[in-house]
């Protein structure tokens, strides 16, 4: 199936001189969930606010449903739903109002029976006659999901739309966001809680410098680039590594109280069989063995890391 | 054409003119009772009469431009740089909407408001001044045309103002001037010979006698010209609207 969002060798410079996208293509599928990770100032919103409309592109093209986002703008905005990162709102207009006035802005004739739907969805039916500035910051993240959703996006774009956000609404938005996952919307949402990420993301794009660095499955990336590593809790000390393990490539940690060994879970072998059998006959006891594997974030920072 | 989008900024604009009923429509009225009182009582008691019209009828047609001049830049500038400083401008630059429609959407009731207040404005005054207008068509050409190129002036000022002193600088700085030396509560006819040649140079003195005309047949300069000018200012703000629009000049970077 052709990608839903297609950015081709994109590329902006703003006034001041500064590149915020270096030739930047990407291809989003239909129907998936897309974590955008990167630094503050990596390129996420200004990429995101190509793809809306809301900056110019200094080169390269966006198609979204097959339309140019800027020759055919009508086609693709109309399919597209934005939440900003910034909490912006009218303050003085009501809830019911706000999201009522983003579906004509979009083109689409009154539907009051959706706007209740969608405010139902986000429990913010009971706050439909305040206004704004009376609400939450949390609410008012509610009311900007309400408005990009007033329209029924074919593809939602959620910047931050977790920063500053309680632990319960996070979730209610989750299940929001899974439920539209469900019935087809592609979502494309940058965050900077990778756990997050790791938790509802079908791919995982990282961003930084105004490049992708990459962009893999989720599941492939962590296999890929996630290692497993065994801890071992030593009864008593040393001071170095023997030298009948040195092939294990083992690190001394906790002032010679601890020994971790870095192994790959998808190769044909491990080591840890032998490993403990070699301690055992070096006459090392062991007070405790555990293994971590490393997070989303490890490989995050790893990535950026070398990408400096 | 977005009819859906259009029809959406206009309502959304003029419901906040309903939540300033008070501010928007109660103070316009004070305000132009208070200029009968004190130019149209008081001064109009000196003056008897400018051209065969009475003082107080001749000051209504320059009151209706004062306010309509002030309140369309004002409303078309708010209108527009409110979501700018708020930052919720987001929303109409990312919807299928086109600069020409989120024109007819702002302006038009920014437009539709100055008309209003004009119109309460004309009210007001027949309550104090017998008042007649001999060209009921071309005062209503006036008026419009007007409304809408001040407000598409306001509507320039807003998307240019990057703070809210220049949001204000040429509604509050240099429109009051023009209005009060460009013949609202006098002849130019009145002035010494080099201070009507400077009026001259003052475009709102061409729309407060045109204007005037439309009411009572006299005029400082020929009505042609008022028209000359204001169908010129029009297409220069819609001009320079055209180029905002082409290069996104601080709207879209």
């Amino acid at each position: 199936m052709a990608p839903i969002v297609s950015v081709s060798n994109l590329s902006k410079t703003y006034a001041s001189g500064f590149k915020a996208l270096k030739g930047v293509s990407l291809d989003i599928e239909q129907g998936e969930i897309l974590a955008l990770l990167g630094p503050n100032g990596a390129g996420k919103t200004t990429l995101i606010s190509i793809i809306c409309g809301i900056v110019n592109p200094s080169g390269g093209t966006v198609t979204v449903g097959g339309h140019d986002v800027v020759r055919d703008f009508r086609e693709t905005r109309a399919m597209i739903g934005l939440v900003p990162q910034e909490l912006t709102t009218d303050a003085f207009e009501t809830v019911w109002n706000t999201v009522t006035f983003s579906r004509g802005l979009h083109g689409k004739k009154p539907n009051p029976a959706h706007i209740e739907k969608v405010l139902k969805d986000l429990s913010l039916w009971d706050k439909k006659d305040n206004m704004l500035r009376e609400l939450s910051g949390g609410m008012k993240r509610r009311v900007l999901i309400a408005k990009a959703l007033s329209h029924e996006p074919r593809v939602l774009f959620l910047d931050e739309p977790t920063a500053g956000v309680d632990v319960n609404l996070r979730k209610s938005m989750w299940d929001v966001v899974e439920k539209l996952r469900a019935s087809g919307v592609t979502i494309i949402l940058t965050t900077h809680y990778i756990e997050e990420a790791e938790e509802i993301a079908d791919r995982i794009g990282v961003i930084n410098g105004g490049e992708i660095l990459l962009v893999e499955d989720k599941a492939a990336l962590m296999s890929k680039l996630g290692r497993k590593q065994l801890r071992v809790d030593l009864a008593h000390p040393l001071d170095d590594v023997p030298d009948v393990l040195s092939s294990y490539n083992l690190t001394l940690e906790g002032d010679g109280h601890c020994l971790i060994y870095d192994y790959d879970t998808s190769a044909e072998r491990t080591g840890i069989t032998t490993l403990l059998a070699a301690l055992a006959e070096a006459g090392i006891r062991l007070k405790d063995i555990s293994t971590r594997q490393s997070s989303l974030e490890d490989i995050f920072v790893e990535i950026v890391g070398a990408g400096r | 054409m977005n009819i859906e989008a259009i029809k959406s900024i206009y309502f959304f604009e003029m419901a906040r003119t309903r939540r300033t009923l008070l501010q928007s429509v109660v103070s316009p009225v004070i305000s132009t009772s208070l200029y009968f009182i004190v130019f149209g009582a008081a001064i109009g008691g000196r003056i008897q009469e400018i051209d065969g019209v009475s003082y107080g009828a001749f000051i209504t047609p320059g009151l209706m431009m004062l306010t309509l001049l002030t309140q369309c830049i004002g409303n078309g500038s708010f209108g527009i740089y409110f979501p700018k400083f708020t930052g919720t401008i987001y929303e109409v630059l990312s919807s299928p909407v086109s600069m020409v429609e989120i024109v007819l959407g702002y302006v038009g009731a920014a437009a539709t408001k100055g008309l209003m207040i004009g119109t309460i404005i004309l009210l007001t005054a027949s309550l104090f001044v017998d008042l007649t207008i001999a060209h009921p068509f071309v005062m209503v050409f006036f008026f419009v045309l007007t409304a809408i190129s001040f407000s598409l002036f306001g509507f320039i000022i807003g998307i240019w103002a990057k703070d809210f002193e220049q949001l204000n600088l040429i509604p509050m700085l240099v429109i009051p001037p023009l209005v009060f030396l460009g013949g609202s509560f006098y002849s130019v006819k009145m002035l010494p010979p080099f201070w009507q040649a400077v009026s001259h140079f003052n475009p709102v003195l061409y729309l407060i006698s045109g204007f005037r005309w439309s009411f009572f047949e006299v005029s400082d300069v020929n009505p042609i010209f008022s028209a000359v000018i204001i169908l010129a200012f029009l297409t220069i703000c819609m001009s320079v609207l055209a180029w905002i629009f082409r290069t996104g000049y601080r709207l879209r970077n």
